[in-house]
């Protein structure tokens, strides 16, 4: 009846765990229990769960990468205190079967779960707006996409109390993760979660593909785009063409594990380096897809607070898309080491270096951005001057690590995994994180406290470098990653001073969570009513904070790449439409969450083979396809007379 | 707000500097201990160096542009149009271009010779080791002294030593961080491995790949000898009662942590082409990736040093 599942699958023996279950759940029962005492299922339901409005589906996508955020940042506490505690005679307090899942579990969901969600959260609410369109190209889809990375989320977090996590880390190398080795449901938990999330990113990077294609305003043509909008678009086109890899190489090892095949086993004609290599297929533009979208923000963020247009906006483009094709490249410098030809190695490592190229050329744009600007010291601000100069660090490791022969000795140790924190925290992470603050008023309405922004800054840039500096040390003394336990007393005081680092970024974490009290506290005092706090350049600062669901009640005409600013010098910004006409726009379904809570079954019974279950989410899938399909009666019209008041009392608010 | 940011900078560039300072004879990469770490530690240096003429600008520019250009300093210039210079543009194009070319003959010509695959040229002839990685455990099999030690790498210093690699489980990777390269160890396929150490000396050497529950515990210590010490610890080793067949190999293979040091003083003969056979039972035609059948040994245009 229940296949492979039994009581015996809760990790009872294990206090931290169940600690963090009972505390979870316990979470989950109060914030039900306070929707049910204010009464808000209705709200919820009907402006939240079921809309189709980008710019809510964008704030649900952000919420669930800030909650990932905290379970992925909590699992990095868990290993450094770890191995600050393991050396020597002492285990620490996590035996290897656990910590070989927190590892596991710290990456899958930092990659998939948190940074894909804020990356797909931040095109939602911007997006549409920076390129003048009232929706994306597929509403529907979109708001399937964000179901089924809750499901896939939900689904990592349910394998922390029913059953294990992966034991083989993120990457999920063969033959560790064939049944031989890995027989436990931890590997099927990463497998299914990575399929879920992986196809609703593929959906995203084609419904953002077509409608950044498709549904620009009048007059934006591809060299006007704001530069988060091509970054984006760049982004989307490394989606379509390099999840399906993931989603191959995920099912073939699929079929290795229920079905006895052997595409990656170690016998019987199996290749492990197949999956290998299929694997950073994927992986390695996955690491641009999370990072180019962050260097559109950078972009944004730096010509708004240096008051002055963007340098070289051409060569940005062209550095941008030069990315794109490289990132196909070099997959294989990811394992150098598996006894390639030289002139294999060579061509993937200058392949790599060639990266550098347009990543460089980019630092000095921002750089020259600033030169000549009247720049102002904001939050945003903030975190792309950190990066800049942070991220530059990282590019040098990292080309050092292109370097076949220096990769030969500091492969798989921590300086490896140094330099990638040092690509993705600075790079992926501060950015989405400017992101958050300069678009926290357009999207909800009001600005977020500046005094505890820059607290959490100095917090996270701070236990950054105390965290990550020691790791590349680590890597010169020779300590390979993902360690439960270690004997060289040498490595001890590094591994303090990181644990130390984490700490202080932990502190960060705590003051943007205060941050976001202390902002909800004094919205009142604080609500933008212009629409346009920073003095922006880009079309989302045109309309109000937060936007009317239908963004522009006018789909403006775009004359320059800062097409609001363009407006704004021309004195039209603030000029209200004469007429207004009948908007239609798509109507609230809750088709989208049921094909989330279906494929949350399907994928919770295929991981302990319920086939009942499975074939039951399987249908309820298909059949909600079929029904929107037949729904001929999609969208509602939004009056002029309904228009015309919101847009009044907008331009009420901003004469006052 | 920004003076705040310069003393942080400052600040955390001493800590670096006093970290890298603090244990520099314990940096096993920067402090090799043979000819290969020695030339990849060279390599490394090289290619720092060459990067930081990008990166120190980047640096410099990065405190210097926000500090002048602070919205409060209204006596510097503001040019609000400002957007393109050609001659910047080359500049920002050409260096890292240049740098990359340099850097790309770098890796060219030091990959190819530090090729793994690649003898050692020196006079003396080389020691032969067939490395068997194991759950979770070494195993080290010398076949022209027929003997085979489980845990412990035992070599003569300033002999080349050629290593034959496989794995009878999931995928490692065998290193010794002093002595330089690393390489994976993959089940039905061999990989081949090149090192010397340049004085005697107890060398830390591990699995640097990871591959289960006892993966932490999967070090050895690779111990380089004198020469004479060399035959007389064969000599000693020929002694052992304990002996390698079959029988004995699948008992000591089966998955353990913390195997003690073991000494065999005969192995079964070609144990490691047989561990390898084992995961080709279909005969595969010879694969176009390093080693992967058993009758392709020398790949990559290396010749081989029999």
């Amino acid at each position: 009846m229940f296949g492979k599942l039994s009581l015996s699958a809760i990790p009872y023996e294990s206090p931290i765990t169940m600690g963090a279950v009972g505390g979870a759940m316990l979470l989950g029962v109060l914030i039900l229990a306070l929707i049910t005492y204010f009464r808000k299922w209705p709200y919820l339901w009907k402006e939240w769960l079921t809309s189709l409005d980008p710019k809510r589906i964008g704030i649900m996508y952000i919420i669930l990468a800030l909650v990932m955020l905290l379970r992925g940042f909590s699992d990095a506490i868990l290993m450094r205190s770890q191995q600050v505690l393991a050396v020597g005679a002492s285990q620490g307090f996590l035996p290897p079967d656990h910590f070989n899942q927190i590892f596991g579990a710290h990456g899958s969901i930092m990659i998939v779960f948190m940074a894909m969600p804020f990356l797909a959260g931040l095109m939602n609410i911007v997006i549409p707006q920076q390129i003048g369109s009232r929706d994306v190209a597929f509403p529907f889809l979109n708001a399937v996409s964000l179901w089924l990375t809750v499901a896939g989320a939900i689904l990592v977090m349910v394998s922390l109390g029913v059953g294990e996590f992966s034991k083989a880390g993120w990457s999920g190398y063969a033959p560790l993760t064939e049944r031989q080795y890995s027989p436990g449901t931890g590997v099927d938990y990463w497998i299914w979660s990575f399929q879920i999330a992986g196809a609703a990113s593929l959906m995203s990077g084609i419904n953002f593909l077509v409608t950044i294609l498709k549904m620009r305003a009048p007059g934006m043509k591809l060299m006007r785009m704001p530069m988060f909008v091509w970054t984006t678009l760049v982004t989307n086109v490394l989606m379509i063409f390099a999840f399906p890899v993931l989603t191959v190489a995920l099912f073939l090892l699929t079929l290795d594990r229920y079905l006895g095949m052997h595409f990656f086993t170690n016998e019987l004609g199996g290749n492990m380096m197949m999956y290998t290599n299929l694997f950073w297929i994927w992986g390695h533009p996955e690491v641009y897809i999370v990072i180019l979208p962050a260097f559109g923000i950078f972009s944004e963020v730096v010509a708004t607070f240096s008051g002055k247009r963007l340098f070289g906006y051409t060569s940005l483009v062209y550095a941008t898309v030069a990315i794109m094709v490289l990132s196909f490249c070099v997959w294989l410098h990811h394992f150098f080491t598996m006894g390639a030809s030289p002139n294999v190695n060579i061509v993937f490592g200058i392949s790599t270096m060639m990266i550098a190229v347009p990543t460089g050329v980019k630092i000095f744009n921002w750089l020259f951005t600033m030169y000549r600007g009247r720049i102002r010291f904001t939050t945003p601000m903030y975190w792309t001057l950190a990066f800049i100069s942070t991220f530059a660090i990282g590019g040098m490791t990292g080309v050092l690590l292109s370097v076949p022969p220096a990769d030969y000795v500091l492969h798989n140790s921590l300086f490896l995994i140094a330099h990638f924190h040092n690509m993705l925290i600075p790079g992926t992470l501060f950015g989405f994180f400017a992101g958050y603050a300069y678009w926290f008023p357009k999207a909800i309405g009001f600005p977020l406290n500046e005094k505890w922004g820059k607290r959490a800054f100095w917090c996270w840039l701070i236990g950054f470098y105390l965290a990550f500096i020691p790791l590349y040390v680590l890597g010169f003394m020779g300590m390979p990653r993902r360690m439960q336990h270690f004997e060289n007393p040498a490595w001890h005081p590094y591994l303090i001073i990181a644990a130390v680092g984490s700490a202080v970024i932990a502190l960060g974490i705590l003051f943007q969570m205060i941050q976001l009290l202390v902002s909800i506290r004094e919205r009142h005092a604080n609500r933008d009513l212009t629409g346009d706090p920073w003095d922006g350049r880009t079309l989302e600062w045109s309309t109000a904070s937060p936007p009317a669901v239908y963004n522009f009640a006018e789909i403006p005409v775009v004359h320059d790449i800062d097409a609001f600013w363009d407006r704004k010098e021309k004195g039209v910004a603030y000029k209200q439409p004469e007429r207004y006409h009948d908007i239609q726009m798509p109507m609230n379904t809750s088709k989208g969450l049921l094909i989330g809570v279906f494929t949350f079954l399907f994928g919770f019974a295929m991981v302990w083979s319920i086939w009942w279950l499975a074939i039951l989410g399987a249908l309820g899938m298909i059949f909600m396809v079929i029904a929107r399909a037949c729904d001929d009666d999609t969208e509602y019209v939004i009056s002029t007379a309904e228009v015309a008041k919101i847009e009044n009392e907008r331009y009420r608010q901003l004469r006052t | 707000m920004k003076r705040k940011s310069k003393f942080v900078l400052i600040g955390l560039a001493s800590l670096c500097v006093a970290i890298f300072l603090a244990g520099c004879s314990d940096m096993l990469i920067l402090n090799p201990k043979g000819p290969i770490g020695d030339a990849e530690r060279y390599v490394i240096y090289v290619a720092i160096a060459l990067m930081l003429i990008v990166v120190i600008p980047v640096f410099v520019m990065a405190i210097w542009f926000p500090w002048k250009y602070r919205a409060s300093n209204t006596k510097a210039t503001y040019a609000p149009k400002w957007s393109y210079s050609v001659r910047i543009d080359l500049v920002i194009w050409l260096v890292p271009i240049a740098i990359v070319t340099a850097l790309s003959i770098l890796v060219w010509v030091e990959t190819h010779r530090l090729n793994p695959y690649k003898p050692i040229d020196s006079g003396v002839k080389p020691i032969h080791i067939e490395a068997v990685s194991l759950d979770w455990k070494w195993l080290f099999i010398y076949p022209d002294q027929d003997i085979a030690v489980v845990n412990e790498l035992v070599f003569p210093a300033n002999v080349p030593l050629s290593f034959r690699i496989t794995s009878d489980t999931v995928m490692t990777s065998f290193f010794i961080p002093q002595l330089g390269s690393q390489i994976y160890a993959m089940a039905g396929m061999q990989t081949r491995l090149h090192l010397m150490a340049d004085e005697p000396g107890v060398y830390h050497g591990q699995n640097q790949q990871f591959s289960g529950r006892g993966f932490s515990q999967m070090h050895f210590k690779a111990i380089a000898v004198a020469s004479v010490e060399f035959e007389a610890w064969v000599q000693k080793t020929k002694h052992s009662s304990d002996k390698l067949d079959m029988a004995r190999y699948e008992e000591m293979g089966k998955p353990s942590v913390g195997y003690p040091v073991t000494y065999f003083s005969t192995v079964k003969p070609d144990l490691f082409d047989h561990i390898m056979r084992k995961y080709n039972s279909m005969e595969m035609k010879p694969h176009a990736m390093g080693g992967k059948s058993v009758s392709t040994h020398g790949k990559n245009g290396v010749s081989e040093d029999s």
